[in-house]
C-alpha cells in the first residue's frame, strides 16, 4: 500500500541550543526534494529555528527534554510539526502578539510566532499547560519551473 | 566575529562571521559588549556581509548592543545586509533606530 504522504521524516533531539542549527539544516535538506527557491528555503529554515528555539527556552526552560520534528511532503507543500513535552503555553493569543516575550531578560524580541506566521502559509499552535506544545506549519512550494514548462508545451 | 577599530574616526566595525540564532548570540553578545566597552567608539557598524542565516535572535542582539552603544553616546548602523536577513529586521521596525548603510565600510 502506498504511504498516505509522499514523503515523511521524523527527527528527535535533546533540547540543546546547538541543535537549533542542526534542526533547520536537516529540515531544509529534506525539503530540498521539492526544489524550493533560495528564499523559500530561507523562510523555512527561519521558521524551524524559531519553533525549535521556543521549545528549548520556553517549553523546557533550558532544562533537558526531547524536541521532536515531523516533516511531511504532500504534493507541492511541506508540513512541519515541532513539538515538545515541556511546560506548555498558558495564553496562546498573548504569546502570538508581536513583540510580546515572557523572557525579556534574555533579549528575546518576541517576534518568533510572528515570523513563523508570516514566513509560512499556515501556522497552528496546540498547547496544554504541563503537557507540552505542538506547532504545525505549512508552506506551499511554488513550482515555477514546471509551470514554465507547461506554458511552453501549450504554446508548442 | 571579527572586530576592527579605526582610532581617528572612533569607528568600531563588528563583522559577524557566524550564523545568528539563540545559540550563537550568547557568545556574540559577550564579545561585542567587550569590544564596545574597550574601544568606546563614537560609531558602531555591524557588518552582516558574512551572515548566511539569522533568526529573531538577531533582533534582540542588535537592540541590546544599540542600548549599550547609546550609553557611550555612539551611533549604530548596519551594512552588507542580505535580503533574507533584512526581511527579519524589516518585520519589527528596528531599521528606524538602526539604519542600513548602503556604502561599503572598511
Amino acid at each position: 500500500m502506498r504511504n498516505r504522504y509522499e514523503n515523511e521524516m521524523k527527527l528527535e533531539f535533546l533540547s540543546k541550543s546547538n541543535n537549533e542549527a542542526f534542526a533547520r539544516i536537516a529540515v531544509a535538506a529534506f525539503v530540498s526534494q521539492l526544489d524550493p527557491t533560495i528564499e523559500e528555503l530561507a523562510d523555512i529554515k527561519t521558521a524551524v529555528s524559531e519553533a525549535v528555539t521556543n521549545a528549548i527556552i520556553h517549553g523546557y526552560e533550558e532544562k533537558e527534554g526531547m524536541v521532536k520534528i515531523v516533516c511531511k511532503l504532500i504534493g507541492n507543500s511541506v508540513v512541519i510539526e515541532v513539538s515538545d513535552t515541556g511546560k506548555g503555553i498558558e495564553n496562546i493569543e498573548l504569546a502570538k502578539q508581536p513583540l510580546y516575550t515572557s523572557k525579556p531578560n534574555l533579549e528575546r524580541s518576541g517576534m518568533g510566532f510572528t515570523i513563523m506566521e508570516s514566513f509560512m502559509d499556515e501556522m497552528k499552535i496546540e498547547s496544554v499547560v504541563g503537557l507540552g506544545t505542538k506547532v504545525t506549519m505549512k508552506k506551499k512550494i511554488e513550482q515555477e519551473v514546471s509551470q514554465k514548462e507547461e506554458d511552453c508545451a501549450i504554446k508548442a | 566575529m571579527k572586530s576592527k577599530f579605526y582610532e581617528e574616526d572612533k569607528l568600531l566595525v563588528l563583522e559577524i562571521t557566524e550564523e545568528i540564532d539563540h545559540h550563537t548570540t550568547e557568545e556574540l553578545r559577550r564579545k561585542m559588549d567587550n569590544e564596545i566597552e574597550r574601544c568606546m567608539p563614537r560609531e558602531v557598524v555591524f557588518d552582516f556581509g558574512s551572515v548566511a542565516f539569522m533568526d529573531s535572535a538577531g533582533i534582540g542582539m542588535v537592540i541590546g548592543r544599540y542600548k549599550l552603544a547609546k550609553m557611550f553616546g555612539a551611533s549604530v548602523c548596519m551594512t552588507n545586509v542580505r535580503k533574507s536577513v533584512k526581511k527579519i529586521f524589516e518585520m519589527c521596525g528596528i531599521l528606524r533606530l538602526i539604519p542600513i548603510l548602503e556604502e561599503k565600510i572598511g
